[in-house]
C-alpha cells in the first residue's frame, strides 16, 4: 500500500482517536478529498517542477502518532537557544511533550493545538481563524488539515509585548514517522512576539514532516518568526506558511536552511490593510546532495505597502537549490513598495540552482526591484585575505560567513544570532577565530 | 633580505615582467617608478605570490629561501605585506575581526599561540593611534564604504599590526590627500627600522618627499631601465619618462 492510501484508508481511524467537534470534522473530510483528488505533488506541476518527493515517499511511515516517547533533556537541551528564557512548545513524534515544555495561559496562551481545537472556550477563535488562510486548493496543505490535531496555539492578546522568545520544537525518533505538525498563531494589535520553529530528528531513519503553519498580525502587530532547519540528512520537510497581516503590522520570517534531505517552504504573505511591512530572509548552507527549494509569494492586496525579500545560497558539492520568489500586486495596491534578492554562490561544478522571480503587476504605480546572482568566490577579495596572511580555506570561509552577514545580522535575538553564527561557522568547516 | 633574480612573468601568455633584477637589504628603502603599464603593479603581485600571474623564469628568494612554490599566506607569514593599490571590500567582517583572525593564523604558522586578548586590544589601540583612526572605524566593515583615503590608512594600519619585513607600497598614494598622505607616510617612516625594508612603489615623486628612498629604480616594459639615488625621482618628476625609453 502506497502512502496516498495508507493516509486515505487511515482517517478513519484517525478521526475515532481524537476528540472532534463537528465543524472541525467538515473541515477534515473536505481537506481529505482535495488531497484524495490532487494526491502529492510532482515535478508536472509547475510549483514543484525541480522538487521531487517520489523517493521521500517511497518510504514506509508510521503516519498516526503513538504514544509519548521519552526524551532526556540533556540529549536535546542543544536544540534549544542556551542563555535566554524561553516558552517552550515541544512534541516527540507528534505528541506534546509536558516535561519538555513550558507552556503558559496567563495573560496570553502558548499551548497546544490539540486543546484550542477541543476545549469549548477557543471554540469561537477556533472558528474565526483555524484553516482560514491555508490554501484550500493546496493538496499538502489539505492532508495536513485533513490530519490536523497537534501543534503550537499561541494568541497574543491586544498591546502585550511578549517578554520571552518562543520556541516551537518537533522531535522524531525511534522509528520512521510521517508528522504534520499544525501551528495557529494569532497575533492582537500592538502586540509583539518572537518565534522559533525547529523540526529536528533524533535517528537516522527516514522522517517525513508536512507542517502547516497560519500566522494572523492585527494592526501594528510585530512578528518575528524564525525557521531554523538544520535536521539530519535522512529527514524531509514540506513547511508551508501562510501569514495575513493587517494594517501597519510588520511581519518577517527568516530562514535558515542547513541540513535536511529535501526541504520545501512555502512561504505566503497576504497583505489585507494599508502601510504594511512584510520581511522574507534566508540563508541557505548545503552540500552533499540535500536540496533545498524556497517557494515564496507576497500579495501586495492594498495601497502603500512594502516587502522585503533577501535570500542567500552556498551550494557545495551536488546539492540543488531552488528559489521561486512571486509579487503580486493588486490594481489598487499603488505605492508598493517590493524588493527581492537572491544571492548565491556554487563552490563546485556540480551543484545547480534554479532561481524564477515572477512579477505580477496590475497597479501602475509601484516600485518593484529583483536581482539574482549565481557565482562564484571572489577572488580578488581571497588573495587579499591571504597576503594577510588568513589560509585559502580560512578566506574562504570568511568571504562565505561575510556573504551571509546581511541577513544574519538581521536576527533581533541576540542568543538566537549567536546560535546562528556558530552553526554557520560549523557548516563551513572552520572555526573562524574571531569573537562576534 | 630580498632578491629577485632574472624574474619573468606572464598573465595568460603575456609576459609582463622580462627579466627583473632586484636586491633589496634589511634597512633599506626602495622606489620603484614608471609608466602606466609597466609592470609595477604585477612585480608587486608576484612577488606576492598572486596565481593569477605565472613566473616563468627566475627567482624570488626572501632570506635564503627561494618563494617559488609558497601560497600567499606563506608569503605573508614570512613576513611579505603588500599595501594594494585598490584594498578589497569585505561586508560583514570588521577591520577588529580581520587583524585578529590574520594575526593569530600568522602566529600559528609560526608556532606561537594565539595572541592574548588584551595584547591585542593594546596593539590595536597603539597602531591605530600611530595612523590616527578612530576606534569607530575599527569596528567597521573591512573596507566597505571606506573613503580613497581611508582605505589606504587602513592599508597601513594592518602593516604596522603584521609588523612585516619586506612591506610593498602599491601606489599608496593614490587617492590620498596631502593630510593622509602625512599620516600614511608617517606611519611607514615610524615602521622603519634596520632589520625591516620598504619598496614603494609610485608614478609620482610626490609621496617620495616623505618616504625618501635609499634607491630608485626606474620600471619599463617589464625591465629595469635605470637605478639610482633620490635625486632620480626629482629628474623623473621633471623630464618624464619618455627620455629613458
Amino acid at each position: 500500500m502506497d502512502l496516498k492510501e495508507k493516509l486515505l484508508s487511515s482517517f478513519l481511524a484517525f478521526e475515532q482517536k481524537v476528540d472532534i467537534n463537528s465543524t472541525l470534522h467538515d473541515v477534515r473530510t473536505d481537506a481529505l478529498k482535495v488531497f484524495e483528488n490532487k494526491g502529492f505533488p510532482t515535478k508536472k506541476e509547475e510549483a514543484w517542477k525541480y522538487t521531487s518527493l517520489n523517493a521521500v515517499l517511497a518510504n514506509d511511515f508510521n503516519i498516526l502518532p503513538k504514544n509519548e516517547t521519552a526524551v532526556d533533556w540533556k540529549d536535546v537541551k542543544k536544540y534549544f537557544l542556551n542563555d535566554v528564557d524561553t516558552y517552550k512548545v515541544v512534541f516527540i513524534n507528534g505528541v506534546f511533550s509536558s516535561h519538555l515544555s513550558s507552556t503558559t495561559h496567563d495573560g496570553l496562551d502558548v499551548c497546544l493545538m490539540s486543546s484550542a481545537l477541543t476545549k469549548p472556550k477557543y471554540k469561537m477563535v477556533i472558528d474565526t481563524y483555524f484553516n482560514q488562510i491555508a490554501n484550500k486548493e493546496d493538496s499538502l496543505t489539505n492532508l495536513n488539515t485533513a490530519y490536523s490535531l497537534e501543534g503550537a496555539y499561541i494568541n497574543i492578546p491586544k498591546s502585550t509585548v511578549v517578554q520571552k522568545p518562543i520556541e516551537i520544537l518537533y522531535f522524531t525518533t525511534g522509528a520512521s514517522n510521517f508528522v504534520q505538525p499544525r501551528n495557529l498563531v494569532i497575533v492582537g494589535e500592538n502586540a509583539h512576539v518572537q518565534i522559533i520553529e525547529r523540526h529536528q530528528s533524533l535517528s537516522e531513519l527516514p522522517m517525513l514532516t508536512n507542517s502547516v503553519t497560519e500566522i494572523y498580525a492585527a494592526k501594528r502587530a510585530i512578528v518575528d518568526y524564525y525557521k531554523l532547519q538544520n535536521d539530519l540528512l535522512t529527514a524531509d520537510l514540506v513547511d508551508n506558511t501562510y501569514i495575513e497581516q493587517k494594517q501597519e503590522s510588520r511581519v518577517s520570517v527568516h530562514t535558515f536552511s542547513f541540513g535536511g534531505n529535501i526541504t520545501r517552504n512555502n512561504l505566503n504573505f497576504y497583505q489585507k490593510g494599508e502601510r504594511i511591512d512584510s520581511t522574507l530572509k534566508g540563508i541557505t548552507i548545503i552540500g552533499e546532495k540535500q536540496h533545498v527549494d524556497h517557494y515564496t509569494l507576497v500579495s501586495h492586496e492594498e495601497p502603500n505597502c512594502e516587502s522585503h525579500q533577501n535570500y542567500k545560497g552556498i551550494y557545495d558539492d551536488r546539492s540543488t537549490g531552488v528559489f521561486n520568489g512571486k509579487i503580486y500586486v493588486d490594481k489598487i495596491a499603488q505605492k508598493t513598495d517590493a524588493f527581492q534578492q537572491n544571492n548565491n554562490i556554487l563552490l563546485t561544478d556540480k551543484a545547480t540552482l534554479n532561481t524564477k522571480p515572477q512579477l505580477e503587476i496590475f497597479a501602475d504605480d509601484v516600485k518593484c526591484s529583483h536581482g539574482c546572482t549565481i557565482g562564484q568566490l571572489d577572488e580578488s577579495a581571497m588573495f587579499y585575505m591571504q597576503q594577510r596572511g588568513i589560509p585559502k580555506k580560512e578566506a574562504k570561509a570568511l568571504l562565505m560567513y561575510a556573504f551571509t552577514d546581511e541577513v544574519l545580522s538581521s536576527v533581533a535575538i541576540p542568543d538566537l544570532q549567536l546560535k546562528l553564527q556558530k552553526l554557520i561557522s560549523m557548516k563551513l568547516g572552520v572555526n573562524i577565530g574571531f569573537d562576534i | 633580505m630580498l632578491q629577485i633574480k632574472n624574474l619573468h612573468a606572464s598573465v595568460e601568455d603575456k609576459e609582463i615582467l622580462k627579466g627583473i633584477n632586484l636586491e633589496v637589504k634589511a634597512g633599506e628603502v626602495h622606489a620603484i617608478m614608471g609608466p602606466n603599464g609597466a609592470g609595477k603593479s604585477t612585480l608587486s603581485s608576484v612577488i606576492a605570490g598572486n596565481e593569477n600571474f605565472e613566473v616563468t623564469e627566475g627567482e624570488i628568494i626572501l632570506e635564503g629561501e627561494d618563494l617559488a612554490d609558497l601560497a600567499p599566506e606563506e608569503r605573508a607569514h614570512k613576513g611579505i605585506f603588500l599595501s594594494f593599490q585598490y584594498p578589497v571590500e569585505i561586508p560583514g567582517v570588521s577591520v577588529t575581526n580581520f587583524m585578529k583572525t590574520a594575526i593569530n593564523e600568522s602566529r600559528k604558522a609560526n608556532g606561537l599561540e594565539d595572541m592574548p586578548a588584551n595584547e591585542m586590544l593594546k596593539l590595536i589601540k597603539e597602531k591605530a593611534e600611530l595612523l590616527e583612526i578612530d576606534r569607530k572605524f575599527l569596528s567597521r566593515s573591512l573596507n566597505e564604504g571606506f573613503s580613497g583615503g581611508e582605505k589606504k590608512r587602513n592599508e597601513i594600519f594592518q602593516m604596522a599590526m603584521l609588523n612585516p619585513k619586506i612591506a610593498i607600497l602599491d601606489e599608496t598614494d593614490s587617492g590620498l590627500d596631502i593630510d593622509a598622505l602625512r599620516i600614511v607616510s608617517n606611519g611607514v617612516n615610524k615602521l622603519k627600522n634596520e632589520n625591516n625594508a620598504v619598496v614603494v612603489i609610485t608614478h609620482y615623486q610626490r609621496l617620495l618627499d616623505y618616504i625618501v628612498p635609499d634607491f630608485v629604480h626606474v620600471l619599463h616594459d617589464g625591465k629595469i631601465v635605470k637605478t639610482g639615488g633620490k635625486e632620480l625621482a626629482l629628474e623623473l618628476e621633471e623630464k618624464g619618462y619618455d627620455w629613458l625609453k
